[in-house]
């Protein structure tokens, strides 16, 4: 990121969001909504002397919640741009009119409470969206405890505690007591493949970063047993069932078929509650962790987002690549693509694969000053057109508009938009909207031509 | 050995449950959450996700003549936790009428002579006659002092009628055990 | 008010303080209880594991009873009931056929015009906690109570907050001023199913569930099903035999403790009826 951000052709708008998009393929005019920090980012040096002083402490969203962090923050240690944030909803300025330690003690006087959210509309040539995922809300399940029990969490729980320099300092923790843990128990689908009360998918990367987890859990804690509960090990990729190997053989997990039907407290342990379909028997493990491989599910927004973008996504939220096997990376719409998660839960070189496809089939789209289509696309005869605007209504890609033709309000295609699929023509009642060569006109042409030739030869013969 | 291609059609007995009840057991991925919530599980031969396996395969006897299908106590914590959605409580009681059809409930033979105790006890009285559904079944599973340190105590606290409480239409209810069919068919 | 109520054989005998106390306290409440005239046992587990159209047929003729009573609104304290009416009624509602054959077989034609309410839902929406609430005479302080709920809250259809973690009850007992406690075992089965024909997957069961009670030093069990209440009450002291363990846990009915509350006599309650005596614990906190 930080290579990126001193590439002298890469513009990154951080704490911004997209607001608005109008027009097409090479000519989106976009609106974006940059969201105010309170901090001169060209006057701060990243000091983070501010963060130091600042009175204020709340949950960390980064290490979600393990650790803390204060009203002035920055996101993680190695964010970009270099430049802290404050939070507006917990700063004592803000909220009570008191404090300004931070701007007391700034150095570089960067702190701008006056600092107001401000949008900016430019041009560009092509979109691409990379939005990734989140986690599922495993409180949905009551049976796991519903989110009241402190020592059950989730796997990016662990990541972060599995992090040296995450909040519990390398140390695999039970939050409620803050004791190593030694016998974690792991709990595979946890949201996922579940048509009743999760998602019905597999989020794909689960079986992978489980192994992962019990292989470095008993790095960090050598006296440690993992008991993995799984109904099916998915390995599909370059040496991930060595991988799995490693976690059974090197690094002793057990790994137990069935899931899990109840974890509850008992004393000051929790009783995970499972089955093992391979002996046939119900099993229950005394842990002191519990962590639940969450759903992946599509970023909070992404169906506002793929609306203002103008794509389609699924039931869940996935944005809708424009072909499942041959066009995994364009979305329907020309001109927008998409990469990672955001599409469906992937791994890392899958997501880094769509990256590069998508980036260069965007570079060839810029690298053009016009840009060649398929020509087969449809037209709208405005001296035809009745201007009902029923085209518009069935057209699947949006790249009809209305448009006003001496004086009359017509329907007009955008050439770049259409992939010349026929609603319009099929629909339109006038006979104005046709996918050019394919009028009914022409249509006759085509197929009473052989015909004739037939006769023509038929008559011959007969004479 | 089993050979399953030797079977004219592997999908009768799944088929049959459906018909009966509603329930696909192709449904089941065989995630074992249903075994794992059950609490009698520890007491059952076949498991619940061993049921729905065996339904799956063709496999008649086993599941029929199995106690699994009297032990289950129709708690439904296997049906609302199954995340196919399947009501594995329903596919038990089919599957303790067919048992009973075709003379193979031998899984726990007791507990079909309590049930059928119970049931003639209403069919007399209109309701259950408690202190007779006892006695009646302690004979018929030659246990006659079973429980018997029970009797006097819930005597004593006036919670067990030496008689039994009838309703008026008796006749009525007894009409409605003459015409009952074991499965509501076609 | 008045609502039609639906006892089940079990309240007339084994659950007798459960009928005494519901009638008590509705009495308090201005309630009149109105029986379902002639009515008949339910059919419980049996016709439901032997016979189909028995299953539908003993509670199809309840629901015809109840509108012959002309009543709207009939209240079940026995979960297996409440579903069973309830089931009927819904399944008549949706299969045509089922609902050919009942009136074939008993002979009249259910209007699916009765409404069937489990108790706990009465107590909480039609009651409402707040009517509960400001009816206390003598709040419960200083009592110690686990709610048990069973498998009420997994009944096909049932009308209930949370399957997994319901808190209808912990809400009435926290209302009559006793405090609530949060515990493993609120929704698992206690077997009583089983508990004449296997008496021993019973008594383990109910060793489970007062374990886990006395495992966070409850005083009492709030009990709202008459088949919990007996494997859990009357099984005890054959629990504590078996696994050589004291327990001395009374199961209460919640409308036990509601009467309690309401300053209703004890006798009334018929709380003399239960076998562990919860009188010794009522005394030592004053509330008695």
């Amino acid at each position: 990121m930080t290579e990126s951000s001193q590439d002298k052709n890469i513009r990154i708008m951080t704490y911004s969001e997209v607001a608005e998009v109008k027009g097409f393929v090479g000519n989106f005019e976009i609106t974006i909504r940059r969201k105010p920090r309170y901090i001169d980012e060209t006057k701060c040096t990243g000091c983070g002397e501010c963060i130091e002083k600042c009175p204020t402490k709340a949950a960390n969203e980064w290490d979600l919640g393990l650790g803390i962090r204060k009203a002035i923050y920055k996101p993680f240690s190695q964010a970009v741009p270099n430049v802290p944030v404050i939070d507006p909803e917990i700063c004592r300025y803000f909220t009570k009119g008191k404090c300004s330690v931070c701007s007391k003690i700034c150095q570089a006087k960067a702190v701008d409470y006056d600092q107001k959210e401000e949008f900016i509309t430019e041009k560009f040539g092509t979109i691409i969206v990379a939005t990734g995922f989140d986690q599922f809300d495993t409180s949905a399940y009551g049976e796991y405890g519903g989110g009241r029990f402190k020592d059950v969490i989730t796997g990016l729980h662990l990541e972060r505690m599995l992090e040296p320099s995450g909040p519990t300092g390398g140390h695999v923790i039970r939050p409620s007591n803050n004791q190593e843990a030694k016998r974690v128990v792991f709990v595979q689908c946890a949201g996922s493949r579940d048509e009743a009360k999760g998602m019905p998918y597999c989020s794909r990367i689960c079986c992978m970063y489980t192994a992962k987890h019990a292989i470095l859990l008993k790095d960090h804690v050598p006296d440690s047993q993992s008991y993995i509960f799984y109904i099916d090990i998915r390995t599909a990729g370059k040496n991930y069932e060595e991988f799995y190997k490693k976690a059974q053989r090197e690094a002793g997990a057990i790994y137990i078929r069935g899931r899990v039907s109840k974890i509850y407290e008992k004393g000051d342990q929790l009783v995970v509650r499972g089955a093992d379909t391979l002996t046939g028997e119900q099993v229950e493990v005394e842990a002191d962790l519990v962590v639940l491989a969450a759903a992946a599910v599509p970023r909070d927004g992404a169906k506002e987002l793929a609306k203002i973008l103008n794509i389609p996504c699924d039931d869940y939220g996935f944005f809708t690549e424009a072909h499942p096997k041959l066009q995994p990376v364009e979305s329907v719409t020309k001109g927008v693509y998409v990469a990672g998660s955001c599409q469906f839960p992937k791994d890392v070189p899958d997501s880094v694969a769509m990256a590069g496809a998508a980036t260069i089939k965007a570079c060839a789209i810029l690298s053009q000053d016009e840009l060649i289509i398929d020509p087969k696309i449809a037209h709208v005869d405005p001296e035809l057109c009745s201007g009902c605007l029923d085209c518009l209504e069935v057209c699947p890609f949006d790249s009809i508009k209305a448009e006003v033709v001496n004086g009359r309000r017509v329907a007009s295609v955008v050439q770049s938009l259409c992939h010349g699929c026929g609603n319009c023509a099929a629909v339109c009642r006038t006979k104005a909207a046709n996918v050019r060569g394919f009028s009914d006109d022409q249509i006759y042409a085509q197929i009473s031509a052989p015909f004739s030739a037939i006769e023509e030869k038929s008559i011959e013969g007969a004479q | 050995m089993k050979v399953l291609s030797s079977q004219e059609n592997i999908h009768q007995f799944r088929n049959e449950i459906i018909a009966l009840s509603g329930e696909d057991a192709s449904n089941c991925v065989q995630c074992g959450k249903c075994t794992a919530s059950c609490p009698i599980a520890l007491e059952m031969d076949l498991k619940p996700s061993q049921v729905l396996r065996y339904i799956q395969v063709n496999s008649r006897k086993p599941v029929l003549e199995c106690a699994t299908i009297w032990l289950c106590a129709s708690c439904e914590t296997c049906s609302s936790r199954c995340p196919e959605g399947i009501e594995i409580a329903t596919v038990m009681d089919t599957l303790r009428k067919l048992a009973v059809e075709e003379g193979l409930a031998t899984g726990q033979e007791q507990i079909v002579a309590f049930d059928e105790v119970f049931l003639d006890s209403i069919k007399r009285h209109g309701r259950v006659h408690e202190l007779g559904l006892v006695l009646r079944y302690n004979m018929a599973s030659r246990k006659p002092l079973k429980d018997a340190h029970l009797g006097p105590l819930m005597l004593r606290k006036g919670k067990l009628s030496l008689l039994a409480h009838r309703i008026r239409e008796k006749a009525k209810v007894r009409e409605i055990f003459r015409q009952s069919r074991r499965f509501l068919r076609g | 008010m008045s609502v039609g109520y639906y006892p089940g054989c079990s309240l007339e005998s084994t659950a007798k303080e459960f009928d005494l106390s519901f009638r008590a306290i509705c009495k308090g409440y201005g309630i009149d209880l109105v029986d379902i005239p002639d009515w008949n046992c339910c059919g419980a587990s049996p016709a439901h594991q032997l016979n189909e159209e028995l299953a539908f047929a003993l509670p199809y003729r309840n629901l015809l009873k109840a509108e012959e009573g002309k009543l709207k609104t009939v209240v079940s304290p026995c979960p297996a009931c409440y579903s069973h009416l309830l089931h009927t009624h819904k399944t008549v509602g949706e299969k045509p056929q089922l609902s050919n054959r009942l009136a074939e077989m008993v002979g009249r034609v259910y209007q699916k015009s009765v409404t069937s309410k489990h108790l706990l839902d009465f107590l909480y929406r039609d009651i409402g906690i707040e009517r509960i609430q400001q009816g206390i005479k003598k709040p419960l302080e200083g009592l110690r109570v686990v709610s048990y709920y069973g498998c009420l809250t997994r009944l096909p259809g049932v009308d209930i907050d949370d399957a997994e973690n319901p808190t209808m009850m912990d809400e009435i007992v926290a209302a009559i001023g006793a405090e609530p406690l949060d515990w493993s075992h609120k929704t698992e089965c206690c077997g009583a199913s089983l508990s004449i024909t296997r008496t021993d997957i019973g008594l383990r069961l109910a060793n489970e569930i007062l374990e886990a009670a006395q495992g966070v030093k409850a005083d009492y069990i709030a009990v709202a099903c008459p088949l919990c209440q007996s494997n859990l009450d009357m099984r005890q002291p054959d629990v504590e035999k078996k696994y050589d363990h004291s327990y001395n846990l009374p199961l209460v009915y919640l409308t036990q403790l509601i009467g309690l509350a309401l300053g209703i006599d004890i006798k009334d309650l018929g709380l003399d009826k239960l076998v562990v005596d919860p009188a010794p614990l009522l005394r030592s906190k004053g509330l008695r």
